[in-house]
């Protein structure tokens, strides 16, 4: 009898010892994946938010969805390369693919002035050192973590039955928020141009950049306009007013900007993109973008990539700034769920990225 | 207890280490694919790297596989179990091969740039620039990835069932010293 129970009980246990390992293995893969914990902030949690506001809109990108492609290139002119090693920014000129885009998931919203405006580009120096960013025409981004992205993105979904966002949500985000309200003012009173070719467009995130002896600068950068900035004119009538101006433009002839690189004085905030910097901090002009291509997203070749602004070359780095690392894994999950999508003809078709009579008469 | 021959020096190295690689890859595998977080670019670089030194390990250990046959399972062994045994590891050595060339594949077909180690060292791509291929490569990573979980699980568990209940001394062929299986030198048994 006691031999018996000795054995089963002994059986018992290492039928236990068995299966505890994998077990305890497959607790942690869930946990890891984040089955476990419902509340983290996922990839998955963070294009829900994106897609709450704006509805699901197969094959387009979950943000910025309203866009067209550009081509030309960058001229670095070396002043910034004793900061930096990046090819990119030594004296020499690099193809350039880009994408112009307003911000927000809606792939047909219709053109305004107070959107915000974005600009992208993949820098492709031949040794494929290159450089992406993804860059907007506010001053600072209105949150400082990842978050807070999300909070914002559900408490200004637009309600369901007025299609603007809910004015009790948007309190309540702002009253438990009060470190953005500085934010919030200075998008708010930006000078708006009047439409893509004559915008500045910012990093908002710091960068390091990283000298050949290893010395790192944190840094934001801008994109200047070279063009004269006009004032904002209503276009009320036309629903794409700003993308049949930018492509009128640029066949008309070659858009430029100015690459200028800031460099972080003492004190400012190196990983917090919704707090500025002071306007007296030291700044570098590292070179000339010229922008003379314009095609559609349908066949362009902006579509086929992500500008995920972490891709970056050696002499660049990440700083510390959280928004960074969401931004590289929210635009890998977009990239690749929209990749396997079937898309619906973009707003911006190619028929009208044709060069048009007028614009044709101007250049010769 | 018989006597089952231990693995070679080198296979049991190569096992192990590239056992606890295999598990930390899948940990962070989902980790990093589900994260918003700070870890984010330094662990989507480490899976990188330890995702490539896996498959040339996977590499040089079908080699060594090749080279020096394993020892045979124990005769008494039922022949379903056998061959169950047999083609879970050939899946393991297909998976632990392909899984890595769908991960470079995949980034390749994306159009992104594949630092090795640091920034300076660029993998080539493997694969020409496709999004369609780079959703679907996607899909198939995390599906083989799964599937490679599920079977080391049962991996696991199958040789703690050699060590704790058949005590046929097939855990022992794979670890280092032999008392590393003190149950089975209990009396009773077999
Ligand atoms: C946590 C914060 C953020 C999240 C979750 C987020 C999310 C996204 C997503 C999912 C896309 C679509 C990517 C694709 O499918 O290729 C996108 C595009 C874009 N984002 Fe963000 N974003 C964030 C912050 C920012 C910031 C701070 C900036 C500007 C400095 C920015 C600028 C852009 C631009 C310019 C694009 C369009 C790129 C293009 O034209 O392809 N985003 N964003
Ligand atoms: C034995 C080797 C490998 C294992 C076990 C492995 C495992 C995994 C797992 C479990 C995931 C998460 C899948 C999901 O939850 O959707 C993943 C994602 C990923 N893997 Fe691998 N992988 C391996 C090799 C590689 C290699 C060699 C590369 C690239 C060179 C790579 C690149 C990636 C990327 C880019 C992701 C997606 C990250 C994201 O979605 O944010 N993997 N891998
Ligand atoms: C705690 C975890 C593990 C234990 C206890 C374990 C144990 C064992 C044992 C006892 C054998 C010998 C089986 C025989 O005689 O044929 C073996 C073989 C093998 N194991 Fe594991 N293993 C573990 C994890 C892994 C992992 C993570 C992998 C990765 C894929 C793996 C891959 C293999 C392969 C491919 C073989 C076949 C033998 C060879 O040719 O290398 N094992 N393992």
């Amino acid at each position: 009898m006691t031999t018996n129970t000795h054995t089963l009980s002994g059986s018992i246990l290492r039928w236990l010892g068995v299966i505890a390992l994998p077990f305890f293995l497959m607790l942690l893969f869930l946990w890891a994946g984040g089955w476990l914990t419902p509340y983290r902030l996922t990839q998955v949690a963070m294009l829900d938010a994106l897609q709450k506001g704006s509805g699901m809109h197969p094959g387009f990108r979950r943000n910025h969805a309203k866009g067209v492609c550009i081509t030309g290139w960058f001229e670095g002119n070396g002043n910034a390369s004793s900061l930096s090693m990046a090819t990119v920014l030594q004296k020499g000129r690099v193809p350039v693919v880009g994408r112009f885009a307003l911000a927000g998931g809606l792939p047909y919203q219709a053109d305004a002035p107070e959107k915000v405006r974005s600009m992208a580009l993949r820098l492709m120096p031949s040794d494929r050192q290159e450089w992406r960013m993804g860059i907007n025409d506010i001053p600072v981004f209105p949150v400082g973590t990842p978050q807070e992205f999300h909070d914002l993105q559900l408490a200004s979904r637009p309600d369901l039955t007025t299609g603007k966002p809910d004015p009790a949500r948007m309190q309540v985000f702002r009253t438990s928020h009060p470190w953005l309200q500085t934010a919030r003012a200075q998008i708010g009173r930006r000078p708006v141009s009047s439409g893509f070719a004559d915008d500045t467009y910012r990093s908002l995130d710091s960068f390091l950049f990283v000298a050949e002896d290893g010395t790192k600068t944190a840094v934001r950068w801008a994109m200047v306009p070279v063009q004269p900035v006009m004032p904002e004119i209503g276009h009320a009538n036309d629903h794409d007013y700003l993308f049949h101006k930018v492509i009128e433009d640029i066949h008309t002839h070659p858009l430029q900007w100015r690459l200028m690189v800031t460099l972080a004085g003492s004190g400012d905030a190196i990983d917090n993109p919704s707090k500025g910097w002071p306007q007296d901090d030291r700044q570098i002009n590292a070179g000339t973008l010229t922008l003379t291509g314009i095609g559609s997203e349908e066949n362009g070749p902006c579509t086929g990539i992500t500008f995920d602004p972490l891709v970056l070359p050696e002499g660049i780095m990440p700083s510390g700034d959280p928004i960074l690392q969401a931004r590289s894994a929210a635009y890998m999950r977009s990239f690749y769920l929209r990749s396997g999508e079937r898309p619906t003809a973009p707003a911006v078709s190619p028929e009208m990225t044709v060069p048009s009579a007028n614009a044709r008469d101007k250049k010769s | 207890m018989k006597n089952v021959e231990s693995f070679t020096l080198p296979s049991r190295i190569l096992h192990w280490v590239m056992a606890v690689m295999i598990l930390a890859m899948l940990l962070i595998g989902v980790f990093m694919a589900s994260t918003v977080g700070s870890g984010y670019y330094r662990l989507v670089a480490l899976h990188r790297s330890v995702g490539i030194a896996i498959l040339v390990l996977a590499m040089l250990r079908l080699g060594n596989r090749l080279h020096t046959p394993p020892p045979p399972l124990p005769e008494d062994f039922p022949p379903v179990m056998k061959i169950g045994a047999h083609a879970s590891h050939i899946l393991l050595y297909v998976l632990m091969i392909v899984l890595p060339l769908v991960g470079w594949g995949m980034l390749s077909a994306g159009g992104y740039p594949i630092p090795l180690w640091g920034q300076s060292v660029l993998l080539p791509p493997i694969l020409p620039h496709n999004p369609m291929l780079w959703a679907e490569l996607r899909s198939v990573h995390t599906l083989l990835a799964f599937l490679l979980f599920g079977l080391v699980l049962a991996h696991i568990a199958a040789a703690l069932f050699h060590g704790l209940i058949r005590r046929d001394g097939v855990l022992r062929s794979m670890v280092f010293r032999k008392s590393l299986d003190p149950i089975s030198q209990e009396s009773h048994g077999d």
